[in-house]
């Protein structure tokens, strides 16, 4: 095609001789790096110089920062953070499946199906309310208490409960914000071809919905991933948990440090990976 | 002569608004029927309401002889009879040309893809896309996308098409391809009724061109006879802002 | 008369606060206050450590041996005042808001590389606490035996390398937050035993574990580091060596004993466990 000669004449030309308009953005580019550089550079030296000259630094130090609880901690961490990977593991997916159930019992349009709706509204409302660590301890202690025999008493189930509760909550609402961003006009279009409701929500309004909401579901499952540690408060030794017994241990809170570290691993590609796919879904509406 | 479709009475209103103020209008078997008028004439609602997607306040609708406007009526047989193509096309995003066309034959008639690939690439060929089958909506031109659009109505194999200014949304040197596959629907003997702003189109091809105002029929005619010679003032004044 | 008698009081009492504000004595100018010793316990503090979580009662045993520690660094009973922490902020680094912190902390050279401990003034055996209905299903005071149960502990207590390294459950243990999250957690029969030190399992058992019940205990010359209560302090601090002193004096005397026969239960009842 013409199309591509004509942009690569274009390039060629702007290789040799820039137009003024270039020149001028490449001034300010440059100038915008140039200050970046030099901001960036003094706070780093003000963090790496100045907060050591703190009178407490080297106390401080010694308790978040010491070497040898470092070493003989971090493979215990690491062990202890599986738990964590174990417990996300199975309770992402169960909380994709409820989220979804409820998002689509709060979408329920027919008056048979009113108490469905009701229902996705109270628990959306109820669990988006309470503290994720009060579930937990409720759950956890409570169902447990009835006198469930082992192993259905086990507080990795009802902490597992605990969570998809109160995740799912969050994920229908998610779910539903996407349900009501795809325009009315693809439900007139599959309507119009004389497919059912059900139909057309399985085929035409979720898998849309569905992939607008990713990036924001992957933040509340990054928010998951840090909550697992809760479960800690009932029994299971995970990362935190782990974390806690070493600090006692040793006096020190060096372990916390390493288990924030093995958390950062994991949760900053996930966070930056999550805004990559935000920014991508802005750039395709616009 | 039977009508296929016949309105009478109908009338529609959204809150305070009347959109339709009782319409009588006979769609007959092979017919071609345009609808002009102003925008907000109710033109598009019109059409809406006669594939059910918009339920009518009063009045009925007639298919076949059989009243498909009765409240409660399952709507989607219906729909399966009558098309409808959209001025956004309102493709599915996610699905390629080929899965759009394909899902409500699937789903609706139970056909497999197997059964349907040969009868869908012939369309697609037919109407010039033999090539884009497998492109996702945003990989076509609004041209491509509206021809797809009319191949999904198609391919439930309806009696009636529907299509609400199908060529507005489109760039100029666009609408022509559009207007050439409802030509050649007009030879195969479709019955159609079309919402247009193209009225050199409705002169061409139209055996009836009903010019609304106001939520009613105002005046309906042959094209000659309405575009040359309109009755009412009204008529005159609308074609004499549009010619 | 009587105002002979309040003058009189005044003087007494003003005279004994002068010899209390420990001039002259080891622990002069070592103190957060000059003349005030501050001690640090938990919140709350637990029976029978502390009675009706009252540490200025005097009464309970780490109270009573606090007092008694206190007079003979040259402390009056009106000159001790006392704060609260949680583990944490024992350990934290940065300035203390106590002389020293007196909560069942045991020593350990892990801890010592922190913080500094005193002498132990309290060594106490680790005892498991059950419920009847464990042992009415066949647990023993038994290694074999204990090594089968679904254990939990306090997760900031030493009990956590007595339970790996000494009993080796088969299945990994619970941990908690508190006794009261441990208890919970036996209610709910999510676990059967857990390890606390002899004279905190006895109070359990009695009085908060719905059906509790001891199997045995762990006595202090069987395991390999014996569970040895001591003062925390901060590290390098110049107290401790008249804290030590005071501790030695109570211990030789017999003082010592003497507080920890009247507030701690003769645990002689208890099974050993072999």
């Amino acid at each position: 095609m013409d199309e591509t000669s004509l942009q690569k004449g274009v390039a060629e030309r702007s290789a040799t001789t820039p137009t003024r308009r270039e020149v001028y953005e490449a001034g300010i580019r440059r100038r915008s790096n140039r200050i970046a550089l030099i901001s960036t550079v003094s706070v780093v030296l003000a963090l790496f110089v100045l907060v050591p000259l703190a009178p407490g630094w080297e106390a401080v130090q010694r308790a978040f920062f010491n070497g040898r609880v470092f070493t003989a901690t971090f493979p215990g961490l690491l062990e202890a953070f599986l738990l964590n990977v174990m417990i996300f593991a199975w309770s992402a997916p169960l909380i994709a499946i409820t989220g979804l159930a409820i998002a689509l019992c709060r979408d329920a349009r027919a008056p048979a199906l009113f108490p469905l709706r009701l229902f996705g509204i109270a628990y959306t409302d109820i669990f988006r309310g309470l503290p994720v660590v009060l579930v937990i301890y409720i759950i956890g202690f409570g169902i447990p208490g009835l006198g469930l025999p082992r192993p259905w008493n086990s507080p990795y189930i009802w902490g597992t409960l605990a969570l998809v509760l109160v995740y799912s909550a969050y994920v229908a609402e998610v779910i539903r914000s996407g349900i009501d961003s795809i325009h009315h006009s693809q439900r007139a279009a599959a309507a119009s071809l004389g497919l059912s409701d059900r139909d057309t929500m399985r085929y035409v309004v979720l898998p849309q919905a569905i992939r607008n909401v990713v990036p924001a579901n992957m933040n509340l499952f990054i928010a998951l991933q840090k909550d697992v540690a809760l479960l800690s408060f009932i029994g299971p030794v995970e990362i935190f948990r782990q974390a806690g017994v070493y600090k006692s241990l040793y006096a020190n809170f060096t372990p916390y440090v390493g288990a924030a570290l093995i958390f950062l691993a994991l949760t900053i590609p996930a966070t930056r990976y999550a805004d990559y796919l935000m920014n991508k879904q802005n750039k395709a509406r616009t | 002569m039977t009508a296929k479709l016949s309105l009478r009475g109908v009338r529609k209103r959204f809150d305070d608004h009347e959109v339709c103020k009782g319409i009588d209008l006979d769609i007959a078997e092979g017919e071609m029927v345009c609808l002009i008028g102003a925008s907000g004439s109710g033109k598009s609602t019109l059409l809406r309401c006669m594939n059910l997607l918009e339920p009518i306040d009063d009045g009925s609708i007639w298919l076949d002889g059989t009243d498909i406007s009765e409240p409660g009526l399952d709507p989607q047989p219906v729909r399966q009879q009558i098309g409808i193509v959209f001025q956004s096309y309102n493709l599915f995003p996610h699905m390629t040309a080929a899965e759009n066309v394909m899902l409500a034959p699937r789903r609706v008639r139970g056909l497999s893809r197997e059964d349907l690939r040969p009868r869908v690439t012939q369309l697609f060929t037919r109407f010039g896309l033999g090539e884009r089958m497998d492109h996702y909506p945003d990989q076509l031109s609004g041209g491509q996308q509206q021809r797809v659009a009319i191949i999904r109505a198609l391919a439930m194999e309806p009696q009636i098409m529907l299509f609400d200014e199908i060529t507005s949304a489109l760039d100029p040197e666009l609408v022509g391809e559009v207007l050439d596959v409802l030509r050649d629907l007009r030879k195969q003997g479709m019955t159609m009724v079309l919402a247009t702003h193209e009225m050199g189109f409705a002169r061409e091809l139209a055996d009836k061109v009903c010019f609304l105002d106001a939520g009613r029929i105002l005046e309906q005619g042959p094209p000659e006879t309405l575009f040359s010679n309109p009755s009412e003032p009204r008529t005159k004044a609308f074609l004499a802002r549009v010619l | 008369m009587k105002l002979i008698a309040c003058t009189a009081l005044t003087a007494i009492v003003s005279a004994t606060a002068a010899f209390a504000a420990g001039d002259g004595t080891c622990a002069a100018g070592k103190t957060l206050t000059e003349g005030t010793l501050t001690i640090a316990t938990g919140n709350p503090a637990y029976y029978p450590w502390v009675m009706n979580d009252a540490p200025e009662s005097g009464e309970g045993f780490e109270a009573a041996v606090a007092y008694a520690i206190a007079e003979k660094m040259g402390f009056g009973k009106n000159n001790v005042t006392w704060v609260r922490t949680s583990f944490d902020e024992a350990i934290q680094p940065g300035a203390k808001n106590f002389d020293f912190n007196m909560q069942q902390y045991s020593i350990t050279p892990e801890r010592e590389e922190m913080v500094d401990f005193s002498l132990p003034y309290y060594t106490s055996a680790m005892a498991v606490l059950t419920t009847q209905n464990v042992v009415d299903a066949g647990a023993q005071a038994t290694l074999d035996s204990l090594k089968g149960l679904k254990w939990g502990a306090v997760a900031t207590t030493t009990a956590i390398p007595m339970l790996n390294e000494v009993i080796q459950p088969s299945d990994e243990p619970l941990l908690y937050n508190d006794n009261a999250d441990v208890n919970a957690a036996i209610m709910a029969g999510q676990i059967d035993a857990a390890l606390y030190d002899l004279p905190t399992a006895l109070y359990l058992s009695a009085v908060v574990v719905e059906g509790g019940a001891l199997l045995g205990q762990f006595p202090p010359d069987q395991s390999e580091s014996p569970d040895q209560f001591g003062l925390l302090m901060e590290d390098g601090s110049a107290l401790r060596e008249c804290v030590d002193a005071a501790i030695t004096e109570l211990t030789e005397s017999g003082e010592l004993a003497a507080i920890e026969a009247q507030w701690l239960s003769e645990a002689t009842g208890v099974p050993v466990i072999k």
